[in-house]
């Protein structure tokens, strides 16, 4: 029972981390944009083609995939942003929120046409299957390396935007675009490499997930609403709200599946509304 | 100019029309209004092979003229009212199935249970901002289909509700295979329920609804509550919306799961700008354009059409953002300007 406990626990954490992933990038966009981006899992689908295409294509091994996948869709972000986004920073939460879900909607379609509606499979190396024991208990080495993905992704972000150049110039123009801009900040510039980032990051997030969240052209919808729970619940704007949010999400969704499994999904959702009603505006607040 | 003359123009469009207490007042419609009417009443004698689709088409204009109670008089961005459609679709259904067959209580009662639900979730939907109120009517509309989902036994899951067997209209007008009791019980309720809407939003809580839109820090400042008449036009819309479902519910004789699906409360979205917010009319047309396009364009396959469907939102958004409407008038203010 104990045991079982502790396994619903860390599947659940590891679940939530792989969310964080995917998520923190989407936080970023509504703190430094104050845009409310409903298409951000099509940049995590992205890059699960991304690296399943590398992977059966071009024969390249699992872990070298992933930085593929990173890239390929912080390409895609940046030209996006050039593009598009940029155009809709000053628009209406609802001109963004339709303009993104449109993308969406173009996203799923051209996904279906190129690759077909089934379940993209993925060979992870052997050294990620099966179990690993640890003080008598088994794990999931897959869902361990996406923890220690995860950790290592958290104390990067941490250490960019704590201790670098570019993090100070991304938290200044968080705070006061106007006052950032006069003090000689391309602010405009920061928002295209944070956009680049967060996109990046999901689709690092997309890569590492496919084991975990599967991967056919209806992703973006699928798990659309995840991404904005953990945002909205956790407070967007910040690292550690989000990983909260991910965190508890995680291990709601999987013990709600495997403790009431006929409940399904609904206990989710109505974690979500009761946390939107308890902290609405999410669990960490930015500093003023 | 500009900026002077359109209120003036409204200040003295409104004093004309008064602001009646008559809801069914139909001879102050304007008579581009009744032209607008007579299309409808015209498809009844000219497509007589069509009207299933043609039902389905005022189904939907009704449901998008609720939301644009709420979207684009309130300003509250929903994307889960799918929720109230399927709560009045279910109620509808579930009566019918159940041996309360007649018709018009059926619809009263799909009302009020979409009414009170609006009410109930109201609360919950006007304390936040822009994106948690995004989410809480998502949730809502998810919460609503997992359960739905669930309680098989009584909705029919997956497979829908069937065995919906309707009563006749009256005791007279069977619903049958030719779809014209329908049609016509569809068109009804549309105007009727479309007039109410027209007089609330000339009412003094209609303007008093504009103001919030035009600024919402200032209204409170005369003296009007904002949260207070969120919840109202937020009851309104859902309360409008159920009457929707209980309509399809009633008119196909069958509710599927999908009366509550994400993509629903999406389209009707899609529906409503294309049309145009804010005119209660653009809900209508925008309706109309968008399942005729869709009944052509998805025979032909049902995956470009979402394609097309996403582009086609792309762009309203970032080059036509008033809708169909909002070019009309643009194009109208135009030529009135050129007159002057």
């Amino acid at each position: 029972m104990l045991g079982n406990l502790i396994g619903v626990l860390f599947d659940g954490v590891a679940y939530g981390s792989l969310l964080f992933v995917i998520s923190i990038g989407l936080s970023v966009t509504m703190g430094l944009m104050n845009f409310i981006n409903l298409a951000h899992g099509a940049f995590a689908m992205l890059g699960g083609y991304a690296s399943v295409m590398a992977m059966s294509r071009l024969g390249i091994p699992f872990l070298a995939a992933l930085p593929i996948a990173f890239v390929v869709s912080a390409t895609a972000g940046i030209v996006l942003e050039r593009t598009l986004y940029r155009r809709l920073y000053k628009a209406t939460h609802l001109d963004q929120v339709l303009f993104s879900i449109g993308l969406v909607f173009m996203t799923i379609a051209a996904t279906t046409y190129f690759f077909g509606p089934q379940q993209q499979p993925v060979q992870l190396p052997p050294f990620l299957r099966g179990q690993v024991h640890l003080l008598g208990l088994d794990f999931g080495a897959y869902r361990l390396f996406l923890i220690g993905v995860v950790v290592a992704v958290t104390l990067a972000l941490t250490w960019l935007i704590e201790r670098t150049r570019f993090g100070a110039e991304i938290r200044a123009s968080v705070d006061n675009q106007q006052a950032s801009a006069g003090l000689g900040i391309n602010v405009s510039r920061v928002f295209t490499l944070t956009f680049a980032l967060g996109s990046g990051l999901a689709g690092l997030g997309g890569g590492l997930g496919i084991d975990v969240l599967g991967l056919d052209p209806t992703f973006p919808l699928k798990y659309m609403v995840y991404f904005l729970l953990v945002v909205a619940v956790g407070g967007a704007g910040t690292i550690k709200g989000p990983l909260f949010a991910a965190l508890i999400l995680g291990v709601f969704d999987v013990a709600g599946k495997y403790y009431a499994p006929q409940v399904g999904s609904f206990i989710i959702y109505v974690v979500m509304v009761a946390m939107l009603l308890l902290f609405p505006n999410g669990l960490v607040g930015r500093r003023a | 100019m500009s900026a002077k003359g359109r209120p003036e123009r409204e200040y003295r469009s409104a004093q004309r029309e008064g602001s009646s207490i008559y809801p069914l007042a139909i001879w102050k419609l304007s008579r581009l209004e009744i032209a607008f009417w007579l299309v409808p009443v015209a498809a009844f004698f000219l497509f007589p092979k069509h009207l299933t689709l043609g039902s389905q088409i005022l189904i939907t204009a009704l449901f998008a003229m609720s939301l644009d109670l709420i979207l684009g008089y309130a300003r509250i961005v929903s994307l889960g009212h799918a929720a109230f459609f399927g709560l009045g679709a279910y109620t509808a259904g579930l009566l019918a199935k159940y041996g309360w067959g007649e018709p018009l209580s059926g619809l009263l009662l799909a009302t009020a249970v979409a009414t009170l639900a609006g009410l109930l979730t109201s609360f919950l939907v006007v304390r936040g901002q822009d994106l948690t109120r995004l989410m809480v009517t998502l949730g809502i509309g998810l919460m609503l289909y997992e359960a739905s989902n669930q309680a098989s036994s009584i909705t029919g899951g997956v497979d829908g509700l069937s065995g919906v067997e309707m009563g006749k209209l009256f005791g007279v007008f069977a619903f049958g295979m030719n779809g014209k009791t329908a049609y016509v019980y569809c068109l009804v309720v549309l105007f009727i329920v479309f007039m109410v809407a027209r007089t609330l939003v000339r009412s003094p809580f209609g303007l008093s609804l504009r103001g919030i839109r035009e600024g919402e820090k200032r209204m409170p400042a005369i003296g009007a509550s904002v949260p207070r008449k969120l919840v109202a036009v937020y009851t309104v819309g859902a309360g409008i919306a159920g009457i929707a479902g209980a309509l399809l519910a009633q008119t196909t004789q069958f509710v599927g799961i999908d009366v509550f699906a994400f993509n629903r409360s999406a389209d009707l979205m899609i529906m409503l700008v294309l049309g145009g917010t804010g005119y209660l009319y653009g809900g209508l047309i925008g309706a109309a354009v968008f399942m005729l396009l869709q009944s052509y364009l998805s025979s032909l396959n049902p995956v470009y059409w979402e394609f097309w469907l996403g582009l086609l939102l792309v762009i309203i958004v970032l080059f036509a953002r008033g809708g169909i409407l909002g070019g009309l008038t643009a194009l109208r203010n135009k030529f009135s300007r050129v007159r002057e």
